[in-house]
């Protein structure tokens, strides 16, 4: 068990590791002859009309909200899926009303236009 | 080997939540606690408690820190800018800090912590899903709704239709 975390952290320091030689690496070989135009933001080749920095539409904080409402509900799901076979049906079915309740969540979002991209 | 990964992991938490204090861009300070609640998630790991560090990161990591930058960045004159932290009363302030860290370190001293001579080893995983599924179907299914609730609630504050 402890082994398996073990695994995890080199693959953490491995991949932390990748970030700060491949950064290393690459500052010590580019050439550094920046120009306004070279460091404006990347806007698909446009002339960027604002700052990176601006103010998202307050409406995107809904999504957010039902994701992490859904995140919630996948953490009762592991649980779940590491046991279901050996319970059998009862626990299938527990788990189909934990998700039809929350569906009612989704319909409603949906009905009230919530999902729509605005 | 268990205590240094132990003073690895306190180290990166205490030094990551030091610059979710101090760091001016409050975007930056959001990204420091992700690196913090990583460092929590390493520390349930080390204690055997998977489930625990599975959900820190994916209730922390995942859905926390995404709203707290959904918020920084919907909220105007907060993104990308260099804010001053305002500490207008330093001398009240200091004064709270240092006897609430007193009545800690007092509290602390005096409370006998038993040690638990081994931990299982053992996935909890299939300990915490057989007890929802047996013992608290109730609960369970009530956090359903909870969440339901949650999730109308945010529907009907935020839209004001």
């Amino acid at each position: 068990m402890i082994g398996n975390f073990a695994y995890a952290g080199i693959w953490v320091l491995v991949a932390i590791g990748f970030v700060v030689i491949t950064f290393f690496f690459a500052r010590l070989i580019r050439p550094q002859r920046p120009n306004p135009t070279k460091s404006r933001n990347y806007e698909c080749g446009e002339f960027p009309l604002s700052d990176s920095h601006l103010q998202y539409n307050v409406k995107y904080y809904l999504f957010a909200l039902i994701f992490v409402i859904f995140d919630v509900e996948v953490v009762f799901l592991f649980p779940w899926a590491a046991v279901f076979r050996a319970l059998g049906l009862f626990a299938f079915i527990e788990m189909l009303v934990f998700l039809a309740i929350l569906i009612f969540g989704l319909i409603y979002a949906w009905k009230k236009k919530a999902l729509q991209w605005v | 080997m268990g205590l240094a990964v132990f003073y690895i992991l306190a180290a990166v938490i205490l030094v990551s939540a030091l610059f979710v204090v101090t760091l001016r861009n409050i975007f930056h300070s959001a990204l420091m606690l992700i690196v913090c609640f990583f460092g929590v998630a390493g520390l349930y790991a080390s204690l055997n408690a998977d489930f625990l560090a599975a959900v820190q990161v994916l209730i922390y990591v995942g859905a926390v820190t995404i709203l707290i930058i959904f918020a920084v960045m919907v909220t105007h004159q907060l993104s990308g800018k260099k804010i001053r932290q305002y500490n207008d009363q330093p001398v009240p302030a200091g004064l709270i800090i240092i006897s609430l860290f007193l009545l800690f370190v007092v509290s602390l001293s005096k409370t006998g912590f038993e040690v638990v001579k081994s931990i299982s080893s053992s996935p909890t995983v299939e300990g915490i899903g057989k007890a929802l599924m047996t013992s608290y179907v109730l609960p369970f299914e009530v956090v359903s709704i909870v969440l339901l609730v949650a999730l109308i609630g945010a529907i009907v504050i935020a839209r004001k239709d």
